[in-house]
């Protein structure tokens, strides 16, 4: 009989410590095949950041750093510039590359480092317990806005791949989604084209991927996605900001 | 190769290539810019990897990705951007990755100034980061010894695996002195294969590895700190340096100072020996480690009345004097702290008021 479904190498045979109806396990999962199709494991080394994702390297079986709190792309940069020849991606929630690592990525987007983001934006804070992130939208309620994100004191959402594609230097800046199964297909292949990009050597690239925090938005997992569809697509756009191609 | 003039931030950054660092990344301050022009310049020569950060503080995460990717490599800055780096030698010294960091320090707190100081002593060998991490420091008097300071701290960083500091005073990175460069340093990269994140198609084991500096688990984070604690214990045993002088004298006072400080010191001791007064010197190389037993047995010495510590900060070496010297005669403080480094006039006259 053939083999239909399968876990890929590239990822652990673990249990994770996600919530139910978080994205991460499934970005993981996109990211591990990913790895396994262009057979690139034996020479990878992935950044975990500060955040629900801090424990990611359980749950890859290749090479792992551990960064501290936004600042993985710094890390990414240092790997890259002395052993060009390994892939490295950075995998960062929204608290940790948009505010405490802004400065980080702009520069490494800017320098057109190398490596390949992976840039989850769940519009929270999870793993310190649902407080407000720079991606949080208006008139959300999160444990340090309890009125709702008043715009008037903390701005609008900051647009991570809006803002990136604006920068002169090349790049590859795509913004998808994993919330329902139509869209995982196309946040697959642009993660594809990110790293293939790393490989030929071409640019800097990150994918956005909106994601869910059923836990910190006090939802269910599918009121979840609808929130999500309903409130941060319309303002967060998917596809892709910027090719090398169009730069 | 015979002696060349050189200032003290190009031999530093000369020194790094020769002990086979060829990866340097970093953010300018005064004063010790210099060595970023200098090796901007000369990395693309030798085929080695230079960066200008945009901050210090990425620029601490640069060495700690390619530290732990296997690489040599080295950074240089000043008080502020030492500040500021210190986040990233915490996490350096828990995911006990080797690198090396040179301090060319000016005076503070704050912007302070962009004169010599001494006034990083306690950040240097108590203080850097948060949690339970040390530095080993070497603590240079002249260009010369700068270079080979250099040289030797990268071999030290990787058989501790524990970031080395060397630090300076601005004099050290200002002023031209004439150098004579050892040779290449000889010894390889030590093998870093079991631990290092070199990608697992480049080592002979297919286990992946990991550098991190998270333990959930309370008896792990215990055990890795017991681990740097062995380290600390084993670099208190092996790497203590120092410089003893006019010690064979019959001298009432013994002075402990280091860096550009000592050798005002020492013109200091020479004069007043003319006049008849004997003064000796412990000089730390080490500061941390500091040489607690050497300090301890000048102190000890029959007619030595009391101790004398010079440095360019407001005491802050005071407490490892003390605790050397384990009250065996009282211990004193004279310095300048504003940038101005004391003439070997000020000196005598604080010795004078002592004896
Ligand atoms: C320097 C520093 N500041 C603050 C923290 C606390 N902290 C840990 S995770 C986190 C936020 C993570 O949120 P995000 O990046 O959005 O990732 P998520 O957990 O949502 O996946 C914060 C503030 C820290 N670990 N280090
Ligand atoms: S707190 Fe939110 S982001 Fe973290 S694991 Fe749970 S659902 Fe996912």
């Amino acid at each position: 009989m053939a083999k239909l479904f399968s876990k890929p190498e590239a990822l652990a045979d673990q249990p994770t410590h996600y919530c139910p109806g978080c994205t991460h396990g499934v970005i993981h999962r996109l990211v591990a095949e990913v790895i396994d199709e262009l057979g690139i494991r034996g020479r990878t080394v992935g950044i975990a950041p500060v955040g629900c994702a801090v424990l990611a390297y359980n749950y890859f079986t290749f090479d792992f750093q551990e960064a501290a709190h936004g600042r993985a792309p710094a890390m990414a940069t240092g790997i890259k510039r002395v052993r060009p020849d390994l892939i490295v991606f950075t995998y960062q929630g929204d608290g940790d590359l948009a505010s405490i690592g802004m400065g980080e990525i702009v520069h490494a987007a800017n320098r057109g480092e190398k490596f390949t983001t992976i840039f989850v934006n769940n519009a929270i804070y999870g793993m310190t317990g649902g407080q407000m992130a720079p991606t949080t939208m208006p008139g959300q309620r999160t444990t340090t806005s309890p009125f709702g994100r008043d715009t008037e004191e903390s701005g609008m959402p900051v647009r991570i791949a809006e803002l990136l594609a604006s920068l002169a230097t090349p790049g590859y800046i795509s913004r998808q989604t994993v919330i329902k199964p139509k869209y995982i297909k196309k946040a697959k292949q642009a993660i594809k084209r990110a790293f293939t990009y790393q490989m030929e050597g071409k640019c800097f690239s990150l994918v956005e991927v909106v994601s869910t925090c059923p836990t910190n938005w006090g939802l269910t997992p599918v009121e979840a996605v609808k929130w999500a569809e309903e409130n941060m697509l319309p303002y967060y756009r998917l596809g892709d900001f910027k090719t090398p191609e169009n730069n | 190769m015979g002696k060349v003039l050189m200032k003290g931030n190009e031999a530093i950054a000369e020194a790094a290539i020769r002990a086979g660092c060829l990866n340097y990344f970093a953010y300018p301050i005064t004063p010790q810019s210099e060595v970023a022009e200098y090796l901007s310049r000369r990395m693309p020569e030798v085929g080695g990897v230079f960066l200008q950060g945009e901050s210090e503080v990425a620029v601490s995460y640069m060495i700690f990705g390619a530290a732990a990717a296997g690489a040599r490599v080295f950074t240089t800055s000043s008080s502020p951007g030492i500040s500021l780096m210190s986040e990233g030698i915490s996490y350096i010294i828990g995911a006990q990755c080797p690198a090396v960091f040179v301090n060319i320090m000016r005076g503070g707190p704050g912007l302070g100034g962009i004169l010599p100081s001494q006034a990083d002593y306690n950040q240097a060998t108590k203080g850097i980061g948060h949690g339970d991490g040390r530095l080993l420091v070497l603590a240079p008097a002249s260009v010369q010894e700068a270079v080979e300071m250099v040289m030797t701290a990268f071999p030290l960083a990787e058989k501790y695996r524990n970031p080395v500091m060397v630090l300076g005073d601005g004099l050290i990175g200002q002023m031209m002195e004439p150098v004579e460069f050892p040779d290449h340093l000889k010894t390889e990269p030590s093998n870093k294969d079991d631990w290092a994140t070199t990608g697992m198609d480049n080592r002979k084991s297919n286990k992946r590895n990991l550098v991190r500096s998270l333990y959930l688990d309370p008896v792990q984070l215990n055990e890795n700190n017991l681990i740097l604690k062995r380290k600390y214990e084993q670099m208190k045993k092996e790497e203590v340096r120092f410089e003893a002088y006019h010690t064979d004298s019959r001298y009432k006072l013994l002075i402990v100072s280091y860096g550009t400080m000592s050798r005002v010191c020492k013109t200091a001791i020479d004069m007043l020996a003319e006049e008849g007064i004997e003064v000796g010197l412990i000089r730390p190389l080490t500061v941390f480690p500091f040489p607690e037993e050497a300090v301890f047995e000048a102190a000890a010495r029959e007619g030595c009345k009391a101790v004398l510590s010079v440095e360019m900060s407001m005491g802050q070496m005071i407490e490892d004097i003390e605790r050397s010297v384990r009250g065996a005669c009282p211990v004193h403080w004279y310095g300048k702290c504003g940038g101005e480094v004391p003439t070997p006039e000020e000196v005598i006259e604080a010795v004078k008021q002592l004896i």
